[in-house]
C-alpha cells in the first residue's frame, strides 16, 4: 500500500488552512451525504477521512496525490466522463472543481485523521503460530515398545497399548462374534446385518481377525458403504436440499452432489482428489483428476454453493460478504478444522490466523461465481442461474446449443414473414377499400404473394415442431461454482461491507504456507490453487483431520475429539504420535479411505468389547486410552433403516433423485409440507428430502446434524420425545406391524418366533427369562385387548413386542 | 435437584475443552467431573446468575409488524401534520383516538378497550428499532438476535440457561408459529443441544383448538397396556444397564420412558381447556369468533405458566397492512385485546404476574405515511414493544420516537437490548450466558445489548 499523503503532523499549516476553509466545505456539502460514515457509503467511497480517498471504493482509489489528471475524482467531478459524474444530479459549480483540482495537486493534504477509523493489522507472529502442535507437519512414528507384546494385532495397537501401560491400564476382553458383526455392519454400512449375514460370520471357520478382515473387505465392497460413510461427509458439507434462513427456497439440484458424495465413497475416490474436485473441479479435467466426467466434476463444486444464504438481501456486496464467509467457514472447517471465519472482523483470538489472512481467501471466493439457482422473486433478490451438465457434455451441450440456433434462425424467419404478411394483407385491404374499381393487375400481384408466403409459413411452422420435437434432451443442471472476474478483495473494517481498507493479494493462510507454493494468477480467481494447496502434502491439517473424523465415526470419538476444530480452542490428541502415523500413512496410501478404514478395523482395540473394568475406570473413565469400545447411539438414518430392515420393508436401491426434484423451484414455507416422502417412504435415510427447517420428524427426533452448520460430531441426547416417537409413531406402529407378520408367517412356534423378534431387532436370540417375559407380555396383550378376533390378537400381541424391542435401549446402541 | 452453582457449571464445563456440547455427546456418561444433576440431566431446573425477578416469559408475537402509532406511541403531532410531506410522503394521522389511561396516564389507543384498564401494569418501549424493514429478516433477528447467521432463539437460550421446572411438558413451547419467515428457525436450537429447541404446537393461520404435540397417543395400546409394554422395555433396559452400564447413557432411556409415558398424560391434560370454568373462558374471548383462537392461546398460557413451562410463544398475525388498515388492524387489535387483558388479569390474580414476564411486540412497525390511502409501509427504524410483570415498572413509557414517530430518537432500543434486559430479569447476565462453538463463546446478544436499568421495578 502506498499513502502518500502526509501524515497530518507534517503537513504545512498553509496546506492546512486552505484545505479547512475551501476543500473540506467542498466535500461536506456536496460529497458527504452519499460517501460518509455517518450517511451513506455509496460504491464503497468515503470521502470523510483521509484514508477513504486514498484506499477508494469499488472503482479503486480515487486520488492520485499530486496527479489530478489521474484522479478519478477529478474525473468525475468534471463530467467528462459519461459513466462517472459526479456529483450525478447536478455538476459543481466551476470554482469548486477548480479548488479540488488544485488541492489534488498540491497532494491532496488532508488533516482529517483524527476522525478516520484507521485500518491497522497487528502484527501476528507467524513462526510463534506455526509451534502449536497442529502446525507442525505429522512425521511417521515408529510404533513404541510394548511390555505385553504379544497382545497387539497391528501398530496401531502397539500406539494405544503403549499408552495404556503408561498409565497402568490394561484392556478389557474381545469382543465375540455376535457383538462384532453387528457392529462392523452398522458401522460400515449403516445397516444391521440380516440373519444369514450373522450366521455367515459366526461359522466363518477363520479366526476372529480373519474372518472381521473378510467382512471388512466384503462391506467396503457393497454399495451401501456410500450411502453410511457419504452420508458423514454430507454433515459436514451441510449438505440440504433448501436454502433456510429466512427465505426457503428450494434447491431442487441438490441431490446430484449428495449422489456424487456417495458414489465418491463408494469408488474410493481419493481423498485429496474428493477435495480439489469439491473446491475446484470446474478447472480440472481428465488428467489432473483422473477417471472423473466433466459433470462429476461441476457437479462437486456444489460444496461450495449449498450454504444458507440471505436471498432476501438487496445489497449485492452485503449479499456477497455474507455467501463468502460462509464458503470460508465451511471448506477451512471442513478440510483443515481450523475457524477461519474467526478473522472477518479482526484477527482471529486464538489462532495465528489474521485478517489479512481472510482476505486473501475471501478474494478467491469472491472472484468465482456461485451458482445455486433458486427460484427468484416473491423476496428471493439473489436467484443465480445453475449450470448445466448432461450425459456427454460437453458434446450434448454443443448439440443442443447447434439446434437452438436453428430453431431461432427459422423462428427468426418465420416472424419476419409473418410480419411481412400481415403488411401486406393490411396494405393490399386499404387498397381495395380505397379504389374499389381497381382490381386488375396491381391486386393480383399482392395476392399471388400473399399465397406464396402463406405456403411459406406453413413449411417453417411444420419445420419449427419437427425441430422442437427432435430437441436433443434437456440439460440436467447442478449448483456449483465458475470462475468470475480476478480481483483481490478489500478488507472489510470490522467485517462491515462498506467500510473498506486495504485489499490483500489473494491467497493462503500464512500459517500453514508450503514452501513452493505457485503464485495465484493475476486472471484467475485462485481455486484451483487453494484447492492443490488444502491437500498438499505439505498442509499438516488435511489428512490429520480426515484421519481423525474416519477414528470418530468407529471408535465414538475421535483422538482430537472437536473434530472440526484443530486450533488452539480445540482439544489436543489423546495419542498424538498415532494421530501422526495414521496421518502419514494416509497420505502415502494415497488418501484412500477405504485402506484406511481397514487399517483401523483390524486393529484389536477396535474388535474390543464394552466391557467394564473398575481400575481402568477410575482412571481414564471417559476412554480416552481405549481400553474398551465405547458404547455408541446409533444415528438417527441407521436406527430408522434398521427399523425398516426388520420388517423386510426396506428397499435398498438407491432412490433416484429426490423428491425435490419433482417438487421443483419453491419457496419451501408456501408449499405443501405433508405430501413430501411418501415416495421415499422406505428408502434408505440418506435419500430423504434434506430441507433446512423442515427435517424428516424419524431423523430430527434422533439427533440428525443440523444441515445450516458444519457437524463433524453429532449431538446425543436422550429425550422422552424419542420414547414417545418409538411408542406412538405411525411410522414405528406399521414397520411392526410388518415384523409381527413376518413372524406369524416364520413358525407356529412360539420360542422360534420369539428368537426371531431378537435377531432382527437386536442380532442375537433371546435368554430363557427373555422369553418367559416376552410369554407374559404376549399374554397380557392378548388378553387385555378388546377384539374377538384371534388373528387381530395375535398380530397386535406379537407387533407389541416387536415394538417392545425396537424401542428397548440395546436397539438403538451399539456396542 | 441441582445445587450446583451456575457460574461453576460454567467453569467446569470449560475445563472440558470441548465444553457442553461434548457433554451432551456423551450424554449421560458419568464423569469423573462429578455425576452432577447437569451431566444427567440437561434439563434439570438449575440456579441462575443471580436471583432473577422473573421465572419465566410469554412472548405475544405480532408477525407482520403492527402500526405502533396507531396503537401505543401516541403522536399528536400526526394530526396537525395530516396530508403533510415529510421525508417525501403523506403522513397520515391515525384513524383511532389516544386517551390517557389508568393512573399512570399512559396513553392507549381505543383500539384497546381491555388493555387500557392494565395500563398501569404496562411499560411501553416506544424508542425500538431494528436493522432490517424486511419480514423474514427482521422476524428471525427478533427470536435469534442475527439475521446473517442461524444462531439458537431466546427460548432455547433461556431453557439452556434455566433447564425446566416440569420435565413432563417441553420446557419451551411455540404456540402458533408462522411457517415463513425463518420457520423452525425461530425457535430452533441452532449449535446449542437439540433437546433445548422449541416444541411448537400449531401453525399460524390454523386453528389452535385442533393442534396437539405429536405422538401422544398409542393408536394401538390402551394407557393400560401399554404400561404393560414399557414394563416389558424397561426390563429390557435393566438388564442392559447391569450388564455393561459404566456409564449413565442407559438410565437416561429408563428415565426418557418413564417421562414419556407422563407427558402422554400431562400434555393433553394442560391442553385441554375444557378443564376450565365457562365464565373463565368468556374471560378471555374463547367462543366469540374474533377473540377465540387467541384467547384460547392466552388461556393455554397461564395453564402452561402454572405448569411450570418456561418459554412460552404466542403467534398472531397478519399485522402487515400495506392496505386495509382501518379494518385489518381494527380486526387484529379486537383479536387480541381481550385475551391479553385477561391474561394479564389472571396472573395477576393468581400472584403470577410479578414472576411472568409477558412481552408483546413484532418484528418492526409501520411508517407514519399513508400507502394507497388506507396503508403503511414497514419501518424498523421506530416502532413499540411493551412488557409488563416480571419485576418491570409498570404505567411506563421508555424511550420515544420523533414527533412523527418516523425513528426512534429517545432511548433507543435495540432487538439485543431486549433480549439482555428479558434475560436480565430471569437472573441470566446475557454476557455470562454463552455457549462454545466452532472455537469461541457464543451470546444471545452477540457482542451487543444493554439491560434496560430504567423500566426495572
Amino acid at each position: 500500500m502506498s499513502v502518500s499523503a502526509a501524515p497530518a503532523g507534517q503537513l504545512d499549516p498553509a496546506h492546512i488552512s486552505f484545505f479547512e476553509k475551501r476543500v473540506r466545505p467542498v466535500l461536506v456539502n456536496r460529497c458527504y451525504e452519499c460517501h460518509s460514515a455517518g450517511e451513506k457509503i455509496k460504491g464503497g467511497l468515503r470521502l470523510d477521512h483521509r484514508e477513504g480517498l486514498i484506499l477508494g471504493g469499488d472503482s479503486g482509489p480515487v486520488i492520485v496525490p499530486g496527479n489530478p489528471e489521474k484522479s478519478l475524482l477529478i474525473t468525475a467531478i468534471r463530467h467528462t466522463d459519461d459513466d462517472l459524474k459526479m456529483p450525478k444530479k447536478e455538476k459543481l459549480p466551476e470554482q469548486e472543481i477548480a479548488t479540488l483540482t488544485k488541492w489534488v495537486t498540491l497532494g491532496a493534504p488532508d488533516p482529517r485523521v483524527e476522525e478516520s477509523e484507521p485500518f491497522k493489522a497487528a502484527e501476528i507472529d507467524y513462526e510463534e503460530g506455526r509451534k502449536f502442535w497442529s502446525f507442525i507437519p505429522p512425521v511417521k512414528r515408529n510404533a513404541p515398545a510394548v511390555k505385553d507384546s504379544s497382545w497387539p494385532l497391528t501398530g496401531i495397537d502397539r500406539f494405544i497399548l503403549a499408552a495404556m501401560e503408561d498409565k497402568g491400564l490394561e484392556p478389557v476382553a474381545d469382543a465375540n462374534r455376535r457383538t462384532l458383526v453387528r457392529r462392523l455392519y452398522f458401522d460400515l454400512i449403516g445397516l444391521p446385518p440380516t440373519v444369514e449375514q450373522i450366521n455367515a460370520f459366526l461359522h466363518d471357520e477363520g479366526s476372529i481377525p480373519e474372518a472381521v478382515a473378510r467382512l471388512v473387505d466384503q462391506l467396503l465392497a457393497s454399495p451401501h458403504f456410500g450411502e453410511r460413510w457419504g452420508r458423514h461427509w454430507l454433515d459436514v458439507a451441510r449438505f440440504s436440499e433448501s436454502n433456510g434462513m429466512e427465505r426457503n427456497y428450494t434447491y431442487p439440484h441438490a441431490w446430484r452432489y449428495r449422489d456424487y458424495v456417495i458414489a465418491a465413497f463408494n469408488k474410493d475416490k481419493p481423498y485429496n482428489q474428493f477435495i480439489r474436485e469439491q473446491l475446484a473441479g470446474d478447472l480440472l479435467d481428465e488428467t489432473s483428476t483422473p477417471d472423473t466426467t466433466r459433470e462429476e466434476r461441476l457437479t462437486a463444486t456444489g460444496f461450495l454453493a449449498l450454504g444458507p444464504k440471505i436471498l432476501n438481501e438487496r445489497d449485492k456486496q452485503v449479499f456477497q460478504m455474507e455467501m463468502v464467509d460462509e464458503q470460508i467457514d465451511a471448506s477451512t472447517r471442513a478440510v483443515l478444522g481450523l475457524t477461519v471465519s474467526c478473522a472477518r472482523c479482526h484477527d482471529h483470538k486464538f489462532d495465528p490466523i489474521g485478517i489479512k489472512d481472510y482476505y486473501a481467501l475471501a478474494g478467491i471466493f469472491t472472484s468465482s461465481r456461485t451458482l445455486y439457482g433458486t427460484k427468484g422473486g416473491g423476496g428471493n433478490r439473489q436467484p443465480t442461474q445453475l449450470i448445466a451438465v448432461g450425459d456427454k457434455d460437453p458434446a450434448q451441450a454443443a448439440a443442443r446449443e447447434k439446434h437452438q440456433k436453428t430453431l431461432k434462425t427459422v423462428q427468426g424467419k418465420l416472424t419476419k414473414t409473418t410480419k411481412q404478411y400481415q403488411n401486406l394483407k393490411k396494405q393490399s385491404a386499404r387498397n381495395k377499400g380505397r379504389k374499389p374499381g381497381n382490381t386488375g393487375k396491381n391486386a393480383a400481384g399482392p395476392e399471388k404473394r400473399m399465397a406464396e408466403m402463406r405456403s411459406q409459413m406453413e413449411n417453417m411452422k411444420k419445420e419449427v415442431a419437427r425441430l422442437r420435437k427432435s430437441a436433443p434432451p434437456d440439460p440436467d443442471f447442478v449448483m456449483g461454482v465458475t470462475e468470475g472476474t480476478a480481483a483481490d478483495c478489500r478488507i472489510c473494517l470490522r467485517g462491515d461491507p462498506k467500510k473498506r481498507g486495504p485489499a490483500v493479494e489473494r491467497g493462503f493462510l500464512n500459517v500453514i504456507a508450503a514452501p513452493n507454493q505457485p503464485p495465484i494468477n493475476d486472471e484467475a480467481s485462485g481455486r484451483r490453487e487453494l484447492a492443490e494447496w488444502m491437500v498438499a502434502r505439505e498442509n499438516p491439517l488435511a489428512a490429520r483431520v480426515m484421519v481423525n473424523r474416519i477414528w470418530h465415526h468407529l471408535f465414538g470419538a475421535g483422538l482430537v475429539r472437536t473434530v472440526d476444530n484443530f486450533g488452539k480452542m480445540g482439544e489436543t490428541p489423546s495419542n498424538p504420535a498415532l494421530l501422526d502415523q495414521l496421518a502419514v500413512n494416509f497420505m502415502e496410501n494415497g488418501w484412500s479411505v477405504k485402506k484406511l478404514i481397514r487399517e483401523l478395523t483390524s486393529s484389536r482395540i477396535y474388535q474390543l468389547s464394552g466391557n467394564h473394568h473398575e481400575k481402568n475406570y477410575r482412571v481414564d473413565p471417559e476412554n480416552r486410552l481405549c481400553w474398551q469400545m465405547s458404547q455408541r447411539r446409533l444415528g438417527a438414518e441407521a436406527i430408522r433403516d434398521a427399523i425398516l430392515q426388520a420388517g423386510g420393508q426396506l428397499e435398498t436401491s438407491p432412490f433416484p433423485g429426490s423428491v425435490l426434484q419433482k417438487l421443483g423451484d419453491v419457496n419451501y414455507g408456501r408449499s405443501d409440507a405433508t405430501s413430501l416422502g411418501k415416495e421415499v417412504a422406505r428408502h434408505r435415510s440418506v435419500y430423504l428430502p434434506i430441507i433446512r427447517n423442515a427435517l424428516p420428524e424419524a431423523l430430527r427426533i434422533f439427533d440428525f446434524a443440523e444441515p445450516s452448520l458444519i457437524v463433524g460430531r453429532r449431538q446425543v441426547t436422550t429425550v422422552p420425545t424419542q420414547a414417545l416417537y418409538l411408542l406412538n409413531d405411525p411410522f414405528v406402529l406399521e414397520q411392526t406391524d410388518a415384523i409381527a407378520q413376518r413372524l406369524i408367517e416364520f413358525s407356529t412356534e412360539e420360542t422360534e418366533r420369539i428368537d426371531l423378534a431378537y435377531t432382527l431387532t437386536l442380532g442375537r436370540p433371546a435368554t430363557t427369562l427373555e422369553r418367559e417375559r416376552s410369554i407374559a407380555l404376549l399374554q397380557d396383550i392378548g388378553a387385555g385387548l378388546g377384539t374377538e378376533n384371534d388373528e387381530d390378537r395375535q398380530r397386535v400381541a406379537w407387533a407389541t413386542l416387536a415394538q417392545g424391542l425396537i424401542a428397548s435401549a440395546e436397539f438403538r446402541y451399539l456396542n | 435437584m441441582s445445587d450446583l452453582h451456575y457460574l461453576t457449571r460454567r467453569r467446569a464445563l470449560r475445563s472440558l475443552s470441548a465444553g457442553f456440547g461434548y457433554m451432551a455427546f456423551t450424554g449421560l456418561a458419568s464423569q469423573a467431573s462429578g455425576r452432577s444433576a447437569l451431566a444427567t440431566n440437561p434439563l434439570a431446573p438449575r440456579k441462575a446468575h443471580f436471583p432473577g425477578k422473573a421465572k419465566r416469559v410469554i412472548f405475544a408475537c405480532m408477525r407482520g409488524g403492527p402500526s405502533h402509532v396507531d396503537t401505543f406511541d401516541y403522536k399528536p403531532e400526526l394530526s396537525s401534520n395530516n396530508g403533510q410531506k415529510i421525508d417525501g410522503r403523506s403522513i397520515m394521522e391515525s384513524p383511532w383516538k389516544f386517551e390517557p389511561r389508568g393512573e399512570s396516564g399512559l396513553p392507549i389507543s381505543e383500539l384497546f378497550p381491555h388493555l387500557s384498564r392494565h395500563a398501569d401494569d404496562l411499560c411501553l418501549l416506544n424508542g425500538m428499532y431494528g436493522d432490517v424493514p424486511a419480514h423474514p429478516q427482521a422476524f428471525v433477528q427478533l427470536h435469534t438476535g442475527s439475521f446473517q447467521f442461524v444462531r439458537p432463539s431466546m427460548g432455547s437460550w433461556v431453557l439452556y440457561g434455566l433447564g425446566t421446572e416440569n420435565e413432563n411438558l417441553p420446557g419451551f413451547i411455540s404456540l402458533s408459529p408462522p411457517a415463513r419467515v425463518g420457520g423452525a428457525q425461530n425457535y430452533g436450537s441452532a449449535f446449542l443441544p437439540a433437546l433445548y429447541q422449541g416444541t411448537a404446537i400449531g401453525a399460524l393461520g390454523r386453528p389452535i383448538k385442533d393442534a396437539n404435540l405429536q405422538n401422544l397417543e398409542s393408536k394401538r395400546l390402551t394407557s393400560d397396556l401399554q404400561r404393560r409394554q414399557i414394563d416389558f422395555i424397561q426390563e429390557m433396559n435393566r438388564d442392559l444397564k447391569n450388564r455393561q452400564d459404566t456409564n449413565n447413557q442407559i438410565d437416561g432411556v429408563i428415565k426418557s420412558y418413564e417421562l414419556a409415558f407422563r407427558m402422554q398424560a400431562a400434555v393433553p391434560d394442560v391442553m385441554d381447556l375444557a378443564k376450565e370454568p365457562e365464565e373463565m373462558k368468556d374471560k378471555y374471548g374463547i367462543g366469540q369468533p374474533g377473540t377465540d383462537d387467541f384467547g384460547r392461546q392466552c388461556l393455554l398460557a397461564r395453564r402452561l405458566a402454572e405448569s411450570g413451562v418456561r418459554f412460552i410463544e404466542l403467534g398472531h398475525g397478519n399485522w402487515d397492512q400495506h392496505g386495509g388498515l382501518r379494518k385489518n388492524l381494527a380486526k387484529n387489535c379486537t383479536g387480541i385485546d381481550q385475551p391479553l387483558a385477561a391474561l394479564l388479569g389472571d396472573l395477576k390474580e393468581r400472584g403470577m404476574l410479578d414472576e411472568t414476564l409477558v412481552v408483546w411486540g413484532g418484528e418492526f412497525g409501520r411508517t407514519p405515511h399513508v400507502k394507497k390511502q388506507d396503508g403503511r409501509d414497514h419501518n424498523h427504524k421506530g416502532f413499540t414493544f411493551w412488557m409488563a410483570g416480571g419485576g418491570i415498572k409498570g404505567g411506563l413509557r421508555f424511550g420515544a420516537t420523533d414527533e412523527n414517530g418516523i425513528a426512534a430518537v429517545e432511548n433507543r432500543t435495540h432487538f439485543h437490548d431486549l433480549h439482555a434486559t428479558m434475560l436480565h430479569q430471569l437472573g441470566l447476565n446475557h454476557e455470562e450466558l454463552t455457549y462454545r462453538y466452532a472455537g469461541r463463546d457464543f451470546r444471545l446478544t452477540d457482542v451487543h445489548g444493554k439491560v434496560l436499568k430504567d423500566i426495572l421495578a
